[in-house]
């Protein structure tokens, strides 16, 4: 992630399962309700389809499932964050999209080790506020992995 | 100055002012006495040369300006015309093509290019010795002409007479504006009013219409009577910028004079060497300043659009059409009148919307068919050969991504023409044809088609040589070769691993040229075909879709999915009945009007979630990818649809069997299936 002057940095809060997750705004290019999706034939399992987004198709992830975590249930709160990283645009399905928060750069740690699974290779950090716990999402993992999955899933 | 944002300005025009300089080249080429001609290229390599100078490519200016002098030397009568110097000038514009090339590509525009800067050095002082000794007129001419720039008229002379005699000086100015000089008219008009507060200027050359117009490289000369002193004069001219030398030559009419008689007196060719020219030099300044009219006006009439603004534009209006198909959703069920003539409205001025904005990315097939002169010009000459290239039609338009991927393709079937289609000269005569053959290349609309034909009155192609060749190479059996048609036998001159030159040569490939031809039309939805006449000459004919942007689809139904397949390469659609399928080694086929077509169950192609159990018929769709053809089992046939083709992006680069993906009517993306990819 590219470091900037400023101190603050602004995040979006999102849940997954019972975790909250972050990614700064600045990758964010927004955030849509859920909508119908097209499966796409003969591609990795975390990828459930393509949206329509005002015109453009935007393949969808879903991420509980690329973190190796249980697929999200649709609710109401359910969300797709759509989010731009190298010109790629991926829409991301999350559980809910909580919160915009403004926090230093101080307070984002080092991602402990004993978090365990590969949930891990994903996480740029974490960052502590009062008595929640955010973990940074290392977006360029989440998203540029691809090759490698569609290796082991593709038939 | 921060250049970077002019650098895609530079690129494009410098491109336009090579194709231009190319073609005005060729056309010399047929023609070398027209000065016209040469006249255009100075300007477009005269251009060119400032460009790069003031972008600070220095490579580029210093070939162009080497390039200048040649023209300029063919310009003043100095250099004749030969297809050899014409070789010579080729080559630089390859050179300076290269290093545009590699300036659009981030490179520095570097480019060895002392072999044509020594060639062309070898042309200007090789040549330049045989005219210097033609006449002593001309000599004459060159002598008045050093002594004074300036001719003058009678009446100029008795002006400047009777200034002398009030006490003025009269004096000749030449200024010499900076090479990257700018606004050139701007800095002349400048330099006037300078001189105009000081004294009264009598005569200019060039002229001050041409000089308004920017008809002149760096130099101009003014003849000026004024009370002031040369070094005065001298200072106040450079101090207008951009001006680098003044040079104040004192003007004597009694020396004029003299020789104004004695021009008189000489005898009439004199007259007649300097009215040629008198003309040369004048002539060419008119057609310019109709030529830069004619300029102006186009520029007022377009501008140029990046195309992704009209990606964007497009993106746009598809969200605009989806809302309209809701909107008549909506309307229809509220039945409202009102209501109802509103959206009817929308829907057609949209209409005609669409049609502006795909005309918009429309783009000449000229653009691609520009640079072919050239290139065959330099394979009749590498080859031998005499050839002359008709181009037909060059005004049709296409899509421009159709453009951008038909370049290749041509330039393989025009090679292929030149190098095996035509003949070499003494071939051609021995056979009772024209020396020179011809090569015409057709371009026409045709329904929602574009047509690009490519004929050729050479040899044609030989059904005994494609036969044995074939047979050869084992593309086809000695069984089916004896049942094939002429027009079945030229086509497997597109079967990949064939070729039927005896000779190979580097200017058509090895035999994987028009396979890949072939590839490439069909990847762009097109079809191409060959006829030929034996020792009359062959024609390819390609025929491609308008655009790609919009194609039409027969929408089906896979269980509850809908899946888009192009029309293009739908033969007709069929209902069968479960019996009906036969099975041949684990693959299921059905007959079919007497041929035995494989079956392809979408399905489970596609691994489409099972939903309802099918029943006793399948709805079939017999496709087909060159002369092969497979049925796809479907569900249901939902109707033929315009679709707006879109691609899945980069994170979705390579999705098997699926072409792209498009928005239906409500909002829902469908994916377009590439029956390409399903039929090996």
């Amino acid at each position: 992630m590219a470091m900037t002057l400023t101190q603050e940095v602004k995040i979006i809060v999102f849940q997954l399962k019972d975790k909250e997750y972050a990614i700064p705004v600045e990758y964010v290019r927004s955030i849509e309700k859920e909508q119908h999706v097209t499966r796409v034939p003969g591609v990795a399992s975390y990828i459930k389809g393509v949206i329509n987004l005002r015109g453009v198709v935007t393949p969808i992830v879903d991420l509980g499932k690329r973190l190796d975590l249980n697929e999200a249930d649709n609710t109401e709160n359910t969300r797709i964050i759509v989010a731009v990283f190298n010109d790629i645009e991926v829409g991301l399905i999350v559980d809910s999209a909580n919160d915009v928060l403004d926090i230093s750069r101080e307070s984002i740690e080092p991602a402990p080790e004993i978090v365990g699974g590969s949930e891990i290779d994903y996480i740029n950090g974490v960052i502590k506020i009062d008595r929640r716990l955010l973990i940074l999402l290392d977006l360029e993992k989440v998203m540029n992995d691809v090759g490698q999955f569609q290796g082991i899933e593709g038939k | 100055m921060d250049m970077n944002q002019y650098l895609e300005i530079f690129i494009e025009e410098s491109k336009e002012h090579l194709q231009a300089c190319n073609q005005h080249l060729l056309e010399l080429e047929k023609n070398p006495e027209n000065l016209t001609i040469v006249n255009e290229i100075f300007r477009s390599a005269h251009t060119l040369k400032g460009m790069s100078a003031t972008m600070g490519y220095e490579d580029l200016a210093s070939l162009t300006h080497q390039m200048e002098n040649i023209l300029d030397a063919i310009r003043h009568a100095k250099l004749t015309v030969t297809p050899e110097l014409l070789d010579v000038v080729f080559l630089a514009i390859d050179h300076l093509e290269e290093m545009i090339h590699s300036i659009s590509e981030g490179g520095d525009g570097k480019c060895d290019v002392t072999d044509a800067i020594q060639k062309f050095k070898q042309i200007e002082n090789g040549e330049k010795s045989i005219p210097l000794t033609t006449t002593e007129e001309i000599a004459a001419t060159v002598e008045i002409k050093t002594l004074s720039k300036n001719i003058y008229d009678e009446f100029e002379l008795t002006v400047l007479q009777q200034s002398a005699e009030q006490g003025y000086h009269t004096y000749e100015l030449t200024v010499t504006l900076r090479e990257d000089c700018l606004l050139k008219a701007a800095r002349v008009y400048m330099v006037f009013e300078v001189l105009e507060k000081i004294g009264e200027v009598i005569k200019s050359k060039p002229t001050v219409e041409q000089l308004e117009d920017e008809q002149f490289d760096q130099e101009f000369t003014v003849t000026f009577v004024t009370k002031e002193l040369e070094n005065i004069i001298t200072q106040k001219v450079l101090n207008v910028s951009e001006v680098e030398r003044v040079e104040v030559v004192p003007f004597s009419i009694e020396e004029m004079r003299q020789h104004f008689g004695k021009t008189n007196e000489t005898s009439e060719n004199l007259v007649q060497v300097e009215n040629t020219l008198l003309n040369i030099e004048e002539t060419p300044g008119e057609e310019r300043s109709e030529k830069s009219s004619q300029k102006a006006n186009l520029g007022n009439k377009t501008i140029r659009v990046n195309i992704e603004r009209l990606d964007i534009l497009m993106n746009l209006f598809e969200e605009l059409v989806i809302d309209r198909g809701r909107l008549e959703q909506i309307s229809h069920d509220l039945n409202n009148q009102e209501l109802h003539e509103t959206v009817e409205r929308m829907s057609r001025i949209s209409g005609d919307l669409q049609n502006i904005i795909l005309n918009m990315r429309m783009v000449p097939v000229e653009t691609v068919f520009n640079r072919f002169p050239r290139m065959v010009r330099q394979l009749a000459r590498d080859l031998n050969k005499k050839i002359d290239l008709e181009i037909i039609g060059a005004k049709t338009e296409l899509d421009r991504t159709v453009i951008d991927e038909i370049g290749d393709p041509l330039v393989h079937l025009l090679r292929n023409a030149i190098d095996h289609g035509i003949e070499t000269p003494s071939q051609r005569k021995a056979s009772g044809k024209p020396e020179e053959g011809k090569v015409y290349l057709k371009a026409y609309h045709s329904g929602n088609h574009v047509f690009i034909e490519i004929e050729d009155d050479g040899a044609g192609i030989s059904r005994e040589k494609v036969l044995a060749k074939a047979l050869q190479n084992k593309i086809i059996s000695p069984q089916s070769a004896a049942g094939l048609t002429d027009k079945e036998v030229y086509e497997l001159i597109f079967a990949s691993g064939f070729s039927t030159a005896e000779k190979i040569s580097d200017v058509s490939g090895r035999g994987v040229g028009l396979d890949v031809v072939k590839n490439t039309i069909e990847s762009l939805g097109g079809t191409v075909s060959v006829d030929s006449n034996l020792g009359k000459g062959s024609i390819f004919c390609i025929q491609l879709p308008l655009t790609l942007s919009i194609i039409s689809v027969m929408l089906v139904g896979i269980q509850d999915e809908k899946f888009a397949i192009p029309l293009s390469s739908i033969i007709e659609t069929a209902i069968i009945k479960k019996e009906d399928i036969l099975n041949a080694h684990n693959q299921k086929v059905i007959d079919f009007r007497g041929k035995v077509v494989p079956l392809l169950f979408l399905k489970d192609i596609f691994e489409v979630p099972c939903v309802t159990e099918n029943d006793d018929f399948h709805s079939v769709l017999i496709v087909r990818k060159g002369d092969k053809m497979a049925g796809f089992v479907v569900d249901s046939f939902i109707g033929q649809q315009e679709v707006v083709l879109k691609s899945l992006g980069n994170y979705l680069a390579n999705v098997f069997a699926i072409s792209g993906a498009t928005i239906l009517g409500d909002g829902q993306v469908a994916l377009i299936i590439d029956c390409n990819a399903l039929i090996k």
